[in-house]
């Protein structure tokens, strides 16, 4: 479980989050949503501690995770998968290498027990025959995809997604969405998901929490999220996000 | 006035708190090089991005400054009638000064700007955020493998350098001049001592990871925005251009 609570973070005079709090509850897929510069991103690298808050605290299975050194900190981003907004594939290595990166530095397996996992996990992607292509030389789904697949490679208990459909088509949007909601099911991780694609997002989410002025202004179960009266809930979802990100 | 001294304050704390951060940067970089395991791998991976890719560069700029030299160096000697003491000039103007630090700045160009452009390049994409996500020290997987082998390929770049430098003026000095062989050769032998040689060499490994640690330090550190990777390397060079400079007047001063 993710607690995140109180949560400040400035940069400069700009004050993203204001006293944010959100609760991630194990095993389902929360999604955060909110106008652009609302500090989605911002509040999802809060998690893995890629940010760190100026105040607040964010609990990780019970850790605050602020003020953790490097080793505690490591220890606890073994439990994370991380599928960035542009995959972030290290662009001097193939789709292969990269998803057997983390597997190769973290772990003690040996290479054919990494090649089996990492085989695996890009067919589950529908990668498989792709796996010697580098990043420059496939398409921005297949990226995605290939991001996705590495965010799995340790199986972790929590994953996080920015953005994970933009710049993507509707279809391949769409594709993407049943593959998280399909690994979900199939792997049980807790995921969390910072996006603007809606209504489509819902459509996989168990939990839907709506970030605006720094601060969760609403969140609950999908369904029921969608039928919020709270004004500025209703105003982003119609499609006026101007008041929601002022 | 108050204003003024209160910029003059801020802007100079900054620059101190950025002279920190980098020394504890290089500090963190020899630290995880020295932590197993190893990564002798990438350490010779980056040796050949340093030493191969900048091999052309820095025998072309070796030959021809050994040329100048020649052509320089000979008609100076002769107005004193000293020509026979041109290999001497020669060789000790390489080993000692020329040879370490204009191959380090062929090196800078050549591979520390593009150290600087890969990493600030991987900062905007977010690779870096990439790797401490899955729990892995950039630091030691990108940074420490670049020092180690700047400390390494650097002194050997040099000893190209000076060899095709020293070739060069004999060419010019021999071959065009008519001042004879045994001559060039004998004042060299003279006057060069195997001290001589080391200084060159020290300087060297000094200028390799100067240009390791700078390069990576700009780029580490570049502005997750477009213009991020040009400053970066557009710093990375200058600094470390400037520097050498200051390394090279300081070393020459202890090692006199």
């Amino acid at each position: 479980m993710i607690q995140v609570i109180d949560v400040h973070k400035k940069f400069g005079p700009q004050e993203v989050l204001r006293g944010t709090n959100l609760t991630i509850d194990d095993g389902c897929i929360t999604t955060i949503i909110g106008g652009s510069g609302s500090g989605k991103t911002v509040l999802l690298k809060t998690m893995i501690a890629l940010l760190l808050p100026d105040s607040g605290r964010i609990l990780v299975d019970g850790t605050d995770i602020t003020g953790l050194g490097q080793r505690p900190l490591n220890e606890i981003r073994r439990k994370f998968g991380f599928l960035f907004q542009g995959a972030a594939l290290l662009d001097s290595m193939t789709l292969f290498d990269n998803i057997a990166f983390p597997l190769r530095e973290r772990t003690r397996l040996g290479e054919e027990a990494i090649g089996r996992k990492v085989r695996e996990r890009l067919e589950q992607v529908g990668l498989g025959d792709m796996g010697y292509k580098y990043p420059a030389e496939v398409s921005g789904g297949m990226k995605k995809r290939a991001g996705f697949a590495r965010a799995l490679a340790t199986d972790p208990e929590i994953v996080l997604f920015d953005e994970p459909t933009t710049g993507l088509d509707p279809r391949l949007g769409q594709s993407i969405h049943r593959l998280i909601a399909a690994m979900q099911s199939q792997l049980g991780f807790t995921g969390v998901i910072v996006s603007h694609d809606i209504p489509e997002v819902f459509t996989i989410s168990h939990r839907v929490a709506m970030l605006a002025d720094g601060a969760i202004v609403e969140s609950g179960p999908a369904a029921e999220f969608l039928q919020s009266q709270n004004p500025v809930v209703r105003r982003f979802l119609h499609g006026d996000a101007g008041e929601a990100v002022q | 006035m108050t204003t003024l001294l209160a910029s003059i304050g801020a802007r100079t704390l900054g620059y101190l708190a950025g002279m920190g951060r980098g020394v504890i940067f290089l500090g963190s970089a020899l630290l995880w090089a020295l932590r197993p395991p190893a990564k002798f791998r990438l350490i010779i991976q980056q040796i050949r991005a340093i030493g191969v890719d900048s091999l052309l560069v820095v025998l072309l700029a070796g030959l021809f400054t050994g040329m100048v030299l020649g052509l320089q160096g000979y008609y100076s000697l002769r107005k004193f009638n000293a020509e026979s003491f041109l290999g001497a000039v020669v060789a000790l103007s390489l080993l000692r000064e020329l040879g370490p630090v204009l191959s380090a700045f062929m090196v800078t160009g050549r591979t520390g700007s593009a150290m600087a452009a890969e990493l600030a390049s991987m900062r905007v994409t977010e690779q870096i955020d990439a790797m401490h996500s899955m729990a892995i020290n950039p630091v030691k997987y990108l940074v420490s493998p670049r020092v180690v082998a700047g400390l390494i390929a650097m002194p050997l770049l040099t000893c190209m350098f000076n060899v095709i430098g020293i070739f060069g003026a004999y060419m010019v000095g021999v071959g065009l001049l008519d001042l004879g062989s045994g001559s060039y050769m004998a004042g060299m032998e003279q006057s060069v001592q195997l001290r001589d040689v080391g200084e060159g060499l020290l300087k060297s490994a000094t200028f390799g990871v100067i240009i390791s640690w700078v390069c990576c330090y700009k780029g580490f550190h570049a502005l997750p925005m477009a213009t991020g990777v040009g400053r970066a390397t557009t710093e990375a060079v200058v600094l470390s251009f400037v520097l050498i400079l200051l390394s090279d007047y300081f070393l020459t001063s202890v090692l006199l």
